[in-house]
């Protein structure tokens, strides 16, 4: 998927990525040489499409995570299918080494279903330990979940 | 206008990397796995699962490493055949342990992960589901194939769904077409979906590696197998009566 600025003949870049929470998606692309910015919008079952491909828009940044796509898209999944160890257990505590957890954000965390949280928390995790973030705070998932194209995350 | 190949810079998207990487990390999980069968029909009710799980067996009790994926997504019966007991999968970087039923049979299944009794339920736009249903349903077995730590495996085998579409689909994520076995009951109505099966199987390029009969005899008459093993010069390597001993599982383990 690539976009052309027919004015200036110059292939876009990727700019950012955002997903409204309502099954959307929207990827921004601008034009090297003008300036100019168009968006890509995707209704919820164009959106549906391309994440049951297991793919995301604007690339991966970070490893796909074991049984990534049957854990964040199955809605009738056991809470205690995955047991994820005992570094997560370290996050679940709400710190891991450098790494801490907002009480919002661990909130918001609480309100992941357990068959993915655990999944959702080494995401995250993952995400800040590669950007030097020290805590994890809803404003980072939220930057997070854009960036890595984390629909229902 | 110039059209996408005219366009030289990198697609930052690589949906096509994306796909080739998913593949890759499918061929490195299977790499030690010595051998792959899907256990196919085109018939449903013939008995797949059940001498899918009673084969697993008799090839682990004969010194064989072996792993069953259940890829009856909709519904899996896998682990209650191998009364495998239902403990957290441990999750880790090198991806999902499996879970391990009588014999030590490894095992992997949608049974093991979801709410008793719940069926198979995504997230996504409910009107037109059929449209991105079967997508995600391949994703969970491509996901099976290669999160799951199968290990060294002797032998993995795949127990399908009736009809032919998932074993469309795993032609696709193995990249090349597994060896099938195919189970058919005595009747012409088992044979002749079968047949289709066999054929659709033959036309992928799959080795055929065999056919089962089960359910011999009782009110069940016919010569599916022997016309089907006629029609495609393939070996009938197992004819299951109705209250098989582990003798008759051994017999089918030995001849594959």
């Amino acid at each position: 998927m690539k976009f052309l600025c027919v004015d200036c003949d110059q292939q876009m870049a990727f700019g950012e990525r955002q997903l409204p929470g309502d099954g959307t998606l929207a990827a921004t692309f601008k034009c090297p040489t003008c300036g100019r910015v168009v968006a890509l919008l995707t209704n919820p079952m164009e959106t549906q499409l391309v994440s049951s491909l297991g793919v995301v828009i604007g690339g991966k940044t970070v490893p796909a995570q074991p049984l990534e796509t049957v854990r964040t898209m199955v809605t009738t999944g056991r809470n205690d299918a995955f047991d994820e160890g005992s570094e997560l257990r370290g996050h679940a505590a709400g710190h891991n080494g450098s790494l801490t957890w907002s009480v919002e954000a661990q909130e918001r965390l609480g309100r992941v279903p357990n068959f993915v949280r655990g999944m959702v928390k080494k995401i995250y995790a993952d995400y800040a330990k590669e950007r030097g973030i020290t805590e994890i705070t809803p404003a980072i998932m939220d930057t997070a979940r854009a960036e890595l194209g984390l629909e229902g995350m | 206008m110039r059209t996408y190949h005219e366009l030289t810079n990198p697609d930052r998207s690589g949906l096509l990397d994306q796909i080739l990487t998913q593949r890759r990390r499918v061929a490195d999980r299977l790499a030690g796995v010595r051998r792959t069968i899907a256990v196919m029909s085109g018939k449903g009710g013939v008995g797949k699962s059940y001498v899918t799980a009673h084969l697993a067996r008799a090839l682990a009790r004969a010194g064989q490493q072996v792993g069953i994926l259940d890829a009856d997504l909709n519904g899996p019966t896998i682990p209650r055949l191998l009364e495998t007991p239902r403990a957290a999968h441990r999750t880790s970087d090198d991806g999902v342990e499996p879970a391990i039923g009588l014999d030590g049979v490894k095992c992997i299944s949608m049974a093991l992960l979801l709410e008793d009794g719940a069926p198979l339920a995504f997230k996504g736009p409910s009107a037109e589901s059929f449209v991105w249903r079967g997508a995600m349903e391949a994703s969970a077995l491509r996901e099976f194939l290669g999160d799951v730590n199968w290990g060294s495996l002797d032998t993995l085998l795949l127990d399908l769904p009736p009809g032919m579409q998932r074993y469309i689909e795993l032609c696709d994520i193995l990249g090349k077409p597994p060896a099938v076995l195919t189970v058919t009951i005595p009747t012409p109505e088992s044979r002749d979906a079968v047949r289709r099966a066999m054929r659709a199987a033959v036309e992928h390029g799959s080795d055929i590696v065999g056919i089962v009969e089960n359910m011999v005899g009782r009110e069940f008459t016919g010569t599916a197998a022997d016309d089907l093993a006629k029609e495609f010069d393939r070996p009938v390597v197992a004819r299951i009566p109705w209250h098989p001993t582990p003798d008759t599982w051994s017999a089918l383990a030995a001849g594959l």
